[in-house]
């Protein structure tokens, strides 16, 4: 269903409270992607992926949310994003990491002697 | 008497954790709770547990019920705070964060509970699981800025996987 309901129709509070979790969901996306650039070898820039995944799109979808209701909807489909990365990323993240333990990609930190790698 | 042994041997209503999980899934989807909806999610929650059930495990149970909210609680304030502290790291100029691979020992031989806990220490920013080894029951964590790994494997291990034993036994 189109709805002709645009951002000014919301009250203002409403609107500063979405703008702010939007803003604040962007900027840890941000703060996630600074991260990858800064960190010196690949299982430090892995953390960055998962952590845009928690706060900043949490603030993206309560953004989302927020809207939904002022707009007289439920908002359900947000509710599902959330479970849906918190299942998916950390699966990602574990292949990257078991194939770059495979491939022996260097890391700062020592891996412990007996752990097997193949 | 009889139909009910037959029906529970073929697997219908064998995982009602993972049937209401589908069911309440599809309602989300379709944001809605007319009864056509319902019936629909009422099929689908038993249907789908029936076909995937050679590929789905045992089922799971719920010990604890009361006790899994409270720790969904403490694992998205844990995340909220760990989201600030990474955020810190990455933000200082000139930060040095010291990265160590952290053994976190398993207690729990529970293939749920020990999923669970992987996926948790990964969604927790600063850690990430990279080998799950249900053999040798042992969890490789790399965590992004650690001074003392065995005490951020007893963390872990008091903090999540103590409430996730309880909750799953």
């Amino acid at each position: 269903m189109m709805t002709t309901m645009t951002m000014s129709d919301l009250p203002l509070w409403a609107e500063i409270l979405i703008s702010l979790m939007l803003v604040t969901g962007g900027l840890f996306v941000l703060i996630g992607a600074i991260g990858m650039v800064r960190f010196p070898d690949f299982y430090m820039r892995l953390h960055a992926p998962t952590k845009a995944t928690t706060l900043g799109v949490g603030g993206v979808l309560l953004a989302s949310m927020g809207y939904s209701w002022q707009t007289g909807h439920f908002g359900a489909g947000e509710l599902l994003i959330g479970p849906f990365l918190f299942l998916t990323a950390p699966v990602s993240a574990n292949l990257l990491a078991k194939a770059a333990l495979h491939l022996r990609v260097p890391t700062r930190a020592e891996v412990p002697p007996d752990i097997p790698l193949d | 008497m009889n139909r009910t042994s037959r029906l529970a041997r073929a697997g219908w209503g064998a995982h009602p954790v993972l049937s209401l999980l589908v069911a309440t899934v599809w309602l989300l989807m379709q944001e809605s709770l007319v009864v056509p909806q319902l019936i629909t999610a009422a099929l689908l929650g038993l249907l789908v547990p029936r076909l995937f059930h050679r590929f789905i495990g045992p089922r799971v149970r719920l010990r604890r019920a009361g006790l899994l909210l409270r720790f969904i609680v403490l694992v998205l304030w844990d995340i909220l705070i760990s989201n600030l502290t990474v955020a810190r790291i990455v933000l200082t100029p000139g930060s040095n964060p010291k990265p160590a691979w952290v053994r976190v020992p398993l207690e729990t031989q529970n293939h749920t509970a020990i999923v669970m806990l992987a996926t948790i220490i990964t969604a927790t920013p600063g850690t990430v699981s990279c080998i799950v080894d249900e053999e040798r029951r042992e969890i490789l964590v790399h965590a992004l800025d650690c001074d003392d790994p065995e005490a951020m494997a007893g963390q872990i291990k008091q903090r999540y996987e103590a409430p996730l034993k309880e909750i799953l036994g």
